[in-house]
């Protein structure tokens, strides 16, 4: 860990409160998430993992105001978001959130930068210079920025998509299997790289992941399944993270 | 395979209905055109066979002057008195009557206006008695040379009642009627037909309509009961000889109704033409659907091809999702055309006071309706169907984008296909109007194959307009990704576009160029005309001519009087003008040989090229056999040299007297300087208060009032090619939904970092707009092109210089620009609705 990283204040980025997820009615009824109350901390990469069908996409979605909550409440910092109509919501992803997603991350008519500054233009915000060169800096892309993205690897792209969130310096950054695509190598950069934002610039990430390795990147690690949470590892190695997995497995 | 192709074609309704609907409006066009003329034909046929239902024979004699349509009308032969007798005495013959009837009795009703018909005869005849299915409805037959009777529909549009006192104009100046009796006809007609009819007493209807006493326009004949008709008809014949036509009151009927049926056959064959015009466009958007379902379906095709599928099953199998989607178009487009035709029949009908004989489904709409429909599905998908069998089995296992092909193919057969279509378009101007068709054809298709190549830069530069927005610059990016699919998407929109400029442009140029000659070589100030209608022109007492002259700041007037005649064999159109020398002046009109002054009574004058085409020369004497049957002989006194809009021979006053019509029909006044305009134009008026139809304008309203006309053509020209338009727009709507459907992912992606709803529809709106906008520019381009091709071509016939409608085509601009809009709408309320989760959710 660095040396001298700021201080982590402890208040939450995002938060759930009781909150349920039910797809369908009657006899196809689908209880996605059960009464989960979690408190995703500000400054901290947190992963969410579990099983296929534990709920883990579920709630992150819900968490970043991509879907509806059944019941119960969300916050992204001071603003609930359940309840938002959808301006209110486009709103609250200019401004509050960033998202990383497995594929079909860029669009392919835009070159990197362009990519890059889309959340702001489209926004109508001016980049911060200094920000936007320190990012480009960190990510590493400073001579391919006037490529497409097919001209680009997947890890390029990835890393092109990590810069995009990260330079609209929303409150949390949501990211969902990452490192899905990718091969080993190019997905510890991203990790590392992600892992970095949160050091350096105490950027808040929430990321679902079923990898062990990807997840032991994170401060805290949040396990559900059945569509509640079961368990939590903090600073995990991928190690713990893949016992953890093993018992949740044979409790299940 | 037949089935799996079935399933794949309910699996993507949208765009085979897009496409299906194309089609359908495109069948329903030609069929309901072939439902609307059957429909009208078969009344017109009806029509003449009831009014000549009780004559069993009809006498008429041989025009005297006999002229094709495009040179005027004939002059009709006249029968007189002696020989109605001589027919009465025929063996079989039970009664002859004489009956005149000539079109040109013009009605002045109540609020002073003459009762105008829009094209159908406004008759003047005798009245014969109540037969023919007439019925006098109120008062009384004409028994006195100044009572009249009118048919219950000209009343009612007149204005007019029992008691009335009518101006009524014939070949002779307005004369004032007492209106005796209004009649209808058996069933409750208020008229045959959509014409008017005005009866007079026998002499007078000689005297007004035929301009002869004693003389009638047709006999017809009563058989004696038993006797059989055409017998009798034959009878006739061999008593009178060879000057007179002689038919049963069936055969003159269908002689009738067939010269009608001609005539609705050429308007069919217009509305055909737009048809036609409506189903080309319609086979862009199909070649446009099938390119992109079998792009989408590679993978498909590609594990057919692994599973075994040869080639030929591949083509066929995308052949019958043509043929089905063609016949189920065809079907309903027929349907559609039936109740399209049968509304349009009645309207028209109604509009025309014919009593309309019943809709038929005529055999030539249903063999129309498939032949167009099934050709032109299967022909556009012919070349998607022979792409789709070449898709290689490997492709299956690829993980593809199909690459873009390159466009150099394209390129150079476009270009092949222009070069051609404008070397058949130069040619045929002059030689053949179907090498023209061909030519625009070729071109309209050289320009579609060249426009993907125009369509990447030329997309570029039009988004820039759009790019100051975020959602503008990702349309503009997003209209640019397919050069393709936006290239013959905006073609079909092209064509429309291309057509109006092309004769817009056409029309313009020639308007300037009138307008230039004009200006330089008409010095009369004032024009005096009539609104043309059938019959006889309108015209002016003769005696108001030499009162013109003295009305102050009036320098010249010279009036003319003109007529069919027969010159040395030949016929021809003869104008007598009052005051040749004014005309000369007004015309500017050089002498070429000879004198320009007022011809002697039995001189005339003539431009050089008549002369040299009749091989005349100055003291040659012409036989001129009058209109009314006068012979005279003529001395040619002069010849000038043509002008650009004028020519033709002027007469001396003896020709006057061989006219049908001795009165002048427009006439030319020269304002002395210093006149003051508007008073006399209030003199004029003044005393052309009798002739209501005659207009005093002067040189720029003459010309005016000709554009005027121009401009309704046009309006009409434009009205019809709507729907090959609004097929475009289909288009435009198929492309948009396939974009938005193909980047669903990209969507949600936009969505998720922050577009909004309102954002992501002007994005496709955008998308949208360009498009058409490119196809409008396309076709403004293309149109100016053809319509300079045809003005060149005509450069001999008067057309000057090329000028382009610049305001028509910044309407076309923003016509285009608005249907990009609308075609927006449905596409960027499913962009908007795009779930971010489903967009985003991968397996």
């Amino acid at each position: 860990m660095t040396i001298g990283a700021p201080p982590r204040v402890r208040t939450a980025a995002a938060s759930a409160t009781n909150l349920w997820k039910v797809y369908g009615s009657g006899e196809a009824q689908v209880v996605a998430l059960r009464d989960v109350s979690v408190e995703l901390e500000r400054g901290q990469f947190t992963a969410i993992m579990g099983p296929s069908g534990s709920g883990k996409s579920t709630l992150m979605h819900c968490l970043a105001g991509l879907d509806s909550a059944t019941r119960g409440q969300v916050h992204v910092g001071d603003t609930q978001i359940t309840g938002l109509n959808d301006a209110g919501l486009t709103k609250l992803r200019r401004e509050k959130v960033g998202f990383i997603f497995q594929q079909f991350n860029l669009l392919p008519t835009l070159t990197a930068e362009e990519n890059i500054l889309l959340p702001l233009a489209i926004a109508g915000r001016k980049p911060d210079k200094d920000w936007y060169e320190t990012v480009i800096q960190t990510v590493g892309l400073k001579d391919r920025l006037g490529h497409r993205p097919t001209q680009l690897s997947g890890g390029q792209q990835q890393r092109v998509a990590c810069a995009r969130a990260l330079v609209a310096r929303p409150e949390v950054i949501f990211a969902d299997e990452p490192t899905g695509n990718l091969d080993s190598k190019s997905g510890n950069e991203v990790l590392s790289f992600l892992q970095r934002s949160v050091v350096d610039f105490g950027q808040t990430i929430v990321m679902v992941t079923h990898d062990a390795n990807a997840a032991s990147y994170a401060d805290r690690v949040i396990f559900l399944a059945d569509g509640q949470i079961v368990d939590e590892l903090r600073h995990p190695t991928a190690e713990a993270v893949l016992d953890t997995i093993k018992r949740i497995g044979a409790d299940h | 395979m037949l089935r799996a192709t079935l399933k794949s074609l309910l699996a993507r309704k949208l765009r085979l209905i897009l496409s299906g609907l194309a089609v359908l409006l495109g069948v329903m066009f030609v069929s309901g055109s072939f439902v609307l003329t059957d429909a009208l034909g078969r009344s017109f046929e009806n029509m003449f066979a009831s009014s000549l239902a009780d004559a069993d024979v009809v006498v008429t004699a041989k025009p005297t002057i006999d002229v094709s349509e495009m040179e005027g009308e004939s002059v009709p032969g006249t029968l007189t008195a002696a020989d109605v007798t001589k027919i009465a005495g025929v063996a079989g013959v039970a009664k002859a009557t004489g009956d005149v009837q000539a079109d040109g009795a013009r009605v002045i009703g109540s609020d002073g206006k003459v009762v105008a018909t829009f094209g159908p005869p406004r008759f003047g005849g005798n009245w014969t008695g109540e037969i023919g299915g007439r019925e006098l409805r109120e008062g009384r037959a004409p028994a006195a040379g100044n009572e009249i009777v009118i048919n219950a529909a000209l009343a009612t549009k007149a204005g007019l009642k029992v008691g009335d006192d009518v101006g009524v104009l014939t070949m002779q100046p307005k004369q004032t009627f007492k209106l005796v009796g209004i009649f209808g006809y058996e069933g409750g007609l208020t008229s045959r037909g959509p014409v008017t009819e005005v009866l007079f007493t026998e002499p007078v209807a000689q005297q007004l309509m035929l301009g002869k006493p004693g003389t009638f326009t047709s006999i017809t004949v009563d058989a004696a009961s038993g006797s059989d008709p055409a017998a009798v008809r034959d009878a006739i014949k061999s008593r009178l000889g060879g000057t007179y036509e002689v038919r049963t009151g069936k055969e003159l009927a269908d002689e009738l109704a067939k010269s009608f049926k001609d005539i609705l056959s050429i308007f069919n064959n217009i509305l055909i033409g737009f048809a036609l015009v409506s189903l080309f466009v319609a086979v862009f958007l199909i070649i446009n659907t099938f390119s992109i379902i079998i792009a989408q379906r590679t993978k498909e095709l590609a594990l057919a091809r692994a599973l075994g599928a040869s080639r030929k099953q591949m083509v066929g199998s995308v052949l019958v999702e043509a043929v089905v989607i063609g016949l189920i178009a065809s079907v309903l487009g027929l349907a559609a055309g039936y109740g399209v035709g049968a509304a349009g029949a009645s309207v028209m009908a109604s509009m025309s006071e014919l009593q309309l004989a019943g809709i038929g489904l005529p055999p030539m709409a249903i063999i129309a309706a498939f032949a167009a429909g099934l050709l032109v599905t299967v022909t556009a998908a012919l070349l998607p169907a022979l792409r789709a069998s070449r898709v290689p089995p490997v492709a299956a296992l690829q993980e593809s984008a199909t690459p873009d092909r390159p466009l150099t193919k394209l390129t150079i057969s476009g270009a092949v296909f222009l070069a051609i279509g404008g070397g058949l378009m130069f040619y045929g101007i002059k030689e053949s109007v179907w090498a023209l068709l061909g030519g625009v054809l070729a071109a309209f298709i050289g320009v579609a194959l060249l426009s993907p190549v125009v369509a990447r830069p030329a997309v570029s530069v039009l988004g820039r307009l759009f790019s100051w927005s975020v959602p503008g610059k990702l349309g503009r990016l997003n209209s640019g990704r397919n050069p393709r699919r936006t290239a013959i998407t905006a073609a079909a929109l092209m064509i429309g576009i291309a057509l109006v400029t092309a004769l817009n442009t056409i029309i313009t140029s020639s308007e300037r160029s009138l307008q230039g000659t004009v200006d330089q070589t008409v010095k009369a100030d004032l024009i005096i005309s009539g609104q043309g209608g059938p019959g006889f022109n309108p015209s002016f007492e003769p005696a108001l001519v030499p009162q013109m002259k003295n009305i102050p700041g009036v320098a010249a007037v010279s009036a003319e009087y003109g007529d069919q005649a027969i010159i040395n064999g030949e016929p021809s159109w003869i104008n007598v003008v009052t005051d040749v020398p004014a005309t000369a002046k007004m015309f500017t009109l050089e002498t070429v040989s000879g004198s320009m002054a007022q011809p002697g009574a039995n001189e005339f004058v003539i431009d050089d090229q008549s002369a040299t085409e009749h091989h005349l020369k100055l003291g040659d004497k012409v036989e001129v056999k009058h209109a009314n049957g006068l012979d005279q002989t003529y001395t040619l006194a002069g010849i000038y040299k043509r002008g650009e809009i004028y020519g033709g021979s002027m007469f001396g006053s003896a020709a006057i007297e061989g006219m049908r019509q001795q009165l002048p029909a427009i006439a030319f006044i020269d304002l002395g300087s210093g006149a003051n305009e508007t008073q006399v134009r209030d003199a004029l008026n003044a005393m052309l208060k009798d002739s209501p139809e005659m207009l005093v304008q002067n040189k720029q309203e003459y010309l005016d009032a000709q554009f005027s006309e121009s401009a309704q053509f046009l309006l009409m020209i434009q009205l019809l090619l709507g729907l090959a338009i609004l097929i475009a727009v289909l288009g435009v709507i198929n492309t948009l939904a396939l974009s938005v459907l193909e980047r669903t992912r990209e969507l949600g992606l936009l969505r998720a970092i922050g577009l909004s709803r309102a954002a992501t529809m002007r994005m496709i709106t955008v998308e949208a707009v360009v498009i058409t906008v490119f196809g409008a520019v396309l076709g403004l381009a293309v149109g100016a092109g053809l319509g300079a091709v045809v003005v060149k071509g005509l450069a001999d016939e008067g057309l000057k210089s090329i000028v382009l409608p610049w305001n028509q085509m910044g309407i076309y601009l923003a016509v285009g620009a608005v249907v990009g809009v609308v075609a927006a709408i449905l596409p960027g309320i499913k962009a908007a609705r795009t779930n971010v989760l489903t967009a985003i959710a991968y397996e």
